[in-house]
């Protein structure tokens, strides 16, 4: 039957060299070296290099908790934060860890719905990535409401005073838009999990393995008629993320777009937090991916071909963030708002040396972060506009820290400089962080690491099974895949 | 095996997708009923192959985000308007505006739910026993080879027939399952 459909087709030209993709798993592995190769990070003996992450990230993990032991039992006075600043580091750095999520899910659903293959190689590892930045972040929101005791308060649950949440706030749709963020990331992880968990414990050696990952895999067993409810439940859950994904961030902008205060009143923030948000979230993929794949022996499968990629999904964001930035300011300025105009100009950009001089003003007590998040965010990407730039794995992982410092002085301007200085100059007040604000934010790094490297030790860093899939060995119409006469 | 065991069933393995793949459809022009393919990942063009019909999950996201939205809105309408009635900025009490938000994310919490349910429920997982476990080949089947099972449930099953058939399909290797 095969034969005989094959000959009505026309006969396509061979591609020519220079115009041929690379392939996304390189030098032709056949489909059991990838289980081989991927399970194999989280089988065998501990490496020492895991040791050497896992215990400081451990320590790290510690003074995280002994910050908020430390805020909980002595005051939020702990802080740095003071009126008219009372959103400071604490809400920078839940911004922060929500948006490096977002990455995540968008390489597993909208790559996914936008049919990009290659995306099956970085999408387990950046959706756990996803679900521990959410995790990072939730604890900032909470901790710094004061009366932590009282947090269940935001939950629509009975309480002796008879009163519920009030659903008029986007505070209160922010606690429902991350909390459904993440439990639907962990669903969507799990889910993509199953088959992966089956291959582990297929190729369990001891019997604790065999148990604990016999029963995370729920008896899977690779049946088609089983894959064919997967493959359906997989597409919907992407087609479910991929709104989600952009109504939480849209939800965070709300935080600040719903109020009044000028420097957030903006009518661009939805979309350019977005934008934002899987800017920042590749840059923290990169920072992970590049080393991992070194570590564990995955340049096979994490190719050149996907950094570079990702530099491209960079490139792109970077620069709506960039034309973002660029008509906040014009909007600013052609608003007529003298208050608008104030915080763009004499509260962020006026330096001392160019432009505050040019504009006849005092340069703006936070200059410095401005001008260090235009360069780490719009300047710093453009060069993955060279395909040497791309290519040259030390290079683009020091622009993915950039990008990563760039994002969180993003969030810290948006919010510190709309702040401090408002409306009232009898108002105003310069905010600087205290030594447990700096700690705090170090401790949540030390939990994220602590996670992914729990998550790289036990649990296969690449979805085996999706790899496997778009190998040519999984096309029937393909040679590899075992067909006869015909060729592509 | 001892004989107190029952038999399961033909296991029948292939070593690419294409083998698999015309073994499939052999068996399904066959007409047979209770049998299944077992891949180390999906294989597309394998439903047709099989005859099988649309998955049903579709359904059970669409109910999961139906029951979301309503009992989202029913939700904050209840809280914020009749039980504890919050006038803020002399607004009205309930707009389906205001509450949009949050009752979209009870909509796609609901729907995912949905979705992961629907998918377990309508492929019976978790299952805690499968006869075809017992074949040590079948460990293969998440690794790098492709099986093909028929039950002895299955009214056309025949052992000399069925047989006959997997070994025509171009089966290297063909075990009986006992359960």
């Amino acid at each position: 039957m095969a034969d005989s459909f094959s000959k009505e087709l026309p006969v396509i030209p061979s591609v020519p060299k220079e115009l041929e993709r690379e392939p996304l798993v390189l030098n032709k592995r056949p489909i059991g070296w990838i289980s081989d190769q991927i399970s194999g990070v989280a089988e065998g003996k501990t490496p020492k290099w895991w040791w050497a992450l896992f215990i400081p990230s451990v320590a790290i993990t510690g003074v995280c908790f002994a910050m908020i032991v430390y805020l909980m039992s002595t005051g939020v006075g702990v802080w740095g934060l003071q009126i008219p600043v009372a959103w400071a580091w604490d809400i920078t750095n839940f911004v922060f860890w929500i948006g490096i999520g977002h990455a995540g899910t968008l390489i597993s659903a909208i790559l996914f719905l936008l049919r990009q293959k290659w995306r099956t190689s970085i999408n387990r590892a950046a959706e756990a990535m996803t679900i521990f930045a959410v995790m990072c972040a939730g604890i900032f929101p909470l901790i710094h409401i004061g009366r932590i005791w009282l947090g269940w308060w935001l939950l629509p649950l009975p309480n002796s005073n008879s009163i519920w949440p009030q659903f008029r706030s986007p505070l209160l749709w922010d606690v429902f838009a991350v909390s459904t963020y993440f439990t639907v990331s962990l669903l969507f992880w799990y889910m993509g999990l199953i088959p992966d968990l089956a291959v582990m414990r297929d190729r369990a050696k001891s019997k604790i393995r065999q148990i604990a990952y016999g029963i995370f895999s729920l008896g899977w067993t690779g049946s088609n008629r089983h894959w064919s409810n997967y493959e359906k439940a997989y597409l919907l859950l992407a087609g479910l993320s991929t709104p989600l994904v952009l109504s939480v961030h849209s939800i965070v902008s709300f935080d600040f777009a719903v109020s009044q205060l000028p420097g957030w009143h903006t009518t661009i923030f939805p979309p350019y937090f977005v934008a934002g948000a899987v800017f920042s979230g590749f840059g923290m993929v990169l920072t992970l991916m590049l080393p991992m794949r070194k570590v564990c022996h995955l340049e096979e499968i994490i190719t050149v071909r996907h950094i570079e990629l990702m530099g491209k999904v960079i490139l792109a964001t970077g620069s709506i963030v960039g034309y973002a930035y660029g008509m906040e300011f014009f909007i600013a300025w052609y608003s007529g708002n003298p208050y608008e105009k104030f915080v763009f100009m004499q509260n962020r950009a006026a330096d001392p040396f160019i432009l505050g001089p040019l504009w006849g003003v005092e340069p703006a007590p936070y200059w410095w972060a401005y001008w260090t998040m235009v360069s780490c965010n719009v300047i710093c990407p453009q060069l993955f506009w060279f395909k040497k730039v791309r290519t040259n794995m030390w290079i683009v992982f020091v622009i993915s820290i950039f990008v990563n410092i760039g994002m969180w002085f993003e969030r810290f301007v948006i919010i510190v400089t709309s702040l401090h200085r408002d409306y009232m100059p009898s108002n105003w007040a310069y905010y600087s962080p205290t030594w447990v604000d700096i700690w705090q934010f170090v401790g949540t790094f030390g939990l994220f690491m602590t996670l992914f490297l729990l998550f790289m030790r036990f649990l296969p860093t690449i979805a085996i099974g999706e790899v496997k899939g778009v190998t040519p060995q999984a096309d029937p119409h393909h040679p590899m895949g075992g067909a006869k006469g015909g060729h592509h | 095996m001892s004989d107190s065991t029952v038999k399961y069933g033909l296991l029948a393995e292939y070593d690419t997708a294409a083998d698999i793949m015309h073994a499939a459809e052999k068996v399904r022009d066959a007409g047979y009923r209770r049998w299944d393919v077992y891949t180390p990942f999906p294989i597309h063009g394998m439903d047709e192959a099989m005859g099988l019909k649309k998955s049903l999950v579709g359904w059970f996201t669409f109910f999961g985000g139906v029951i979301g939205i309503t009992l989202g809105y029913l939700m904050i309408w209840w809280m914020n308007a009749y039980d504890y009635p919050i006038v803020v900025g002399g607004k009205p009490l309930f707009s389906p505006i205001y509450s949009f938000p949050v009752a979209y994310e009870c909509t796609i919490l609901l729907a995912a739910f949905g979705s992961l349910g629907g998918m377990l429920f309508l492929n019976r997982l978790p299952r805690w026993y499968n006869p075809i476990f017992s074949s040590e080949r079948f460990k293969k089947a998440t690794h790098d080879k492709f099986f093909l099972a028929i039950e002895a449930m299955d009214p056309k099953f025949s052992d000399t027939e069925t047989r006959r058939l997997l070994q025509e399909s171009g089966s290297k290797h063909i075990e009986e399952v006992r359960d």
